[in-house]
């Protein structure tokens, strides 16, 4: 007899690592099988060494994969979305050497050395991030999906207001820019939310900055 | 995406030495252009030469007065430099008018300058375009070209080059410091830099197969107000359908550099000495000989009411 635990599989496990063994397993002949191996087995590999959300981690991955393929189908860290895939979204923002970048147009092995904060670094569910808070608080969000990268992206802006990166709504090039609204408007404007949570997004933010939008 | 090799290069030397040993192999540093275009495997190279890590990220100060900046100084520490924000503010304000935060941290200066057309048929593998493929035809001709160019465009193709930054660095005249594999360096004017589509629209730029970008060099500080007007369809993070960058001293000469209209930023000298007369007669110098499209005539008139929208706004 089965215990029910067994059948407890979580969504995100099935996604995350199910999938593409069930492909390869049910749906692929097994000579092909076996010619893909030998396929991949030439592709060009390379070493790369990071740390992700304080643990090192060291891969041998084919030069194609993006730092976002490396976090989600590797390391596992799927909390980084991905949407677009080209950089038009924002949906996998994540923060490098304190820095946000899209992590689909990276390349993982270009990365030795660097330091990596994903979504599942800035807080847990247990003891969230204040801007993870303040999505909740906000409702920041209706499907979640823009949400990892938002958070991300949300945590950088501050810090690039603060070390003085100037906007193109900075209205003096020569003066410390402010944290308003309309500078934080623009700055997000790399991570598109298809619903639509905007006004939402923008109390989460500035309330963490502690201004009123 | 086709499968490549990887290398990561220490010295410029080094990285032109392994473009010597692998040639049709491509320098990557951002990679925010390059990779997007090799996911829709338009750049197939089977080689990256991985050279963001060059000492080549310094913005330093030139003895005759001007700035060097490094080839990999990335756009969002370019905009946020003091010096630039004091004496180039055209050219921070070219480059948070460009792209999204996340890009900007990521893209560098060279990588900006050498960044491909966004001509929606060179993405697209399934129409014709010669510059994806030379000989194949132009799809934009004909086809939806709103945004494209209404200056030194030929038969054979129509592109913009999309650079904000680049606009800025015309307006200064900016140069371009390069080495090869043989060690030898130049400096080449950004006036000169991008080559006129012509028959050739492949070939953008005249840099020779190899051939690494250093730095560019911005001459000595010329003062003046500076105003960068980017039009776009919506408000951030999209490409322009044109923008104006201008210079003006108080006794109303200045300098004027265009974006969003050409295969390269638009600068005419001689249409600047009508400044003092105003935009209406700047303007029909700048786009003296413009070819428009179906699609894109309204840049003429776009370009004269910006353009005085934006002396007005200089002069304050």
């Amino acid at each position: 007899m089965q215990t029910p635990g067994e059948f407890e599989l979580s969504r995100r496990g099935v996604l995350a690592g199910g999938a593409a063994s069930v492909a390869t397993a049910a749906l692929v002949p097994i000579g092909a099988a076996a010619e893909a191996r030998e396929a991949a087995a030439a592709l060009p590999t390379a070493k790369v060494a990071f740390d992700v959300n304080g643990t090192a981690h060291e891969l041998e991955l084919d030069t194609r994969t993006s730092l976002l393929d490396a976090l989600r189908e590797h390391l596992k860290l799927t909390g980084t979305k991905k949407g677009c895939d080209h950089g038009q979204c924002g949906a996998c923002t994540v923060i490098v050497d304190g820095r946000r970048i899209n992590s689909c147009l990276t390349l993982a092995v270009m990365h030795d050395g660097d330091r990596i904060t994903t979504i599942e670094g800035l807080g847990t569910p247990d003891k969230m991030h204040a801007m993870q808070d303040a999505f909740v608080e906000h409702d920041g969000y209706q499907c979640g999906y823009c949400t990892p990268g938002q958070i991300c992206s949300a945590v950088a802006v501050l810090g690039e207001i603060k070390a003085g990166v100037p906007s193109h709504v900075t209205a003096d090039l020569t003066a410390a820019p402010k944290v308003t609204a309309a500078e934080i408007r623009e700055r997000m404007s790399g991570n598109i939310c298809r619903c639509g949570a905007y006004s939402n997004i923008i109390d989460a933010i500035t309330d963490v900055a502690g201004v009123k939008a | 995406m086709k499968s490549f090799t990887y290398e990561r290069a220490d010295t410029p030397a080094a990285a032109t030495a392994a473009f010597a040993r692998a040639p049709g192999a491509r320098f990557i540093a951002g990679g925010t252009n390059l990779l997007d275009l090799m996911k829709l495997e338009i750049e197939t190279p089977a080689h990256l030469i991985d050279v963001s890590r060059l000492a080549l990220d310094k913005i330093e100060a030139t003895k005759e007065g001007g700035l060097r900046i490094g080839a990999m100084v990335r756009n969002t520490d370019l905009a946020s430099d003091a010096r630039v924000r004091r004496d180039y503010g055209l050219l921070s304000r070219a480059l948070v008018a460009g792209a999204s935060g996340q890009l900007r941290n990521k893209a560098t200066t060279a990588g900006n300058l050498l960044q491909r057309t966004r001509c929606p048929y060179f993405y697209d593998t399934n129409q014709p375009c010669n510059k994806r493929k030379p000989g194949s035809g132009c799809a934009a001709i004909g086809g939806f070209n709103r945004l494209h160019a209404v200056v030194g465009a030929s038969e054979a193709c129509i592109a913009t080059h999309p650079s904000d930054m680049a606009v800025a660095m015309r307006a200064f005249d900016a140069a371009v410091e390069t080495v090869d594999a043989a060690g030898k360096v130049r400096a080449i004017p950004l006036a000169d830099f991008y080559r006129a589509p012509g028959t050739t629209p492949h070939l953008e730029t005249v840099l020779a197969p190899g051939e690494l970008i250093t730095a560019v060099t911005l001459p000595k500080p010329v003062g003046g107000t500076h105003v960068y007007h980017k039009v776009r369809d919506r408000a951030s993070y999209a490409f322009a359908l044109i923008s104006v960058g201008v210079i003006v001293q108080r006794d109303g000469t200045g300098r004027v550099a265009l974006g969003g209209i050409g295969y390269k930023p638009w600068r005419v000298e001689a249409a600047e000495a009508e400044l003092p007369r105003g935009a209406k007669a700047v303007a029909s110098g700048l786009l003296a000989g413009a070819k428009t499209t179906h699609e894109n005539a309204y840049k003429l008139p776009l370009v004269e009411r910006t353009l005085a929208g934006v002396l007005a706004q200089a002069k304050g």
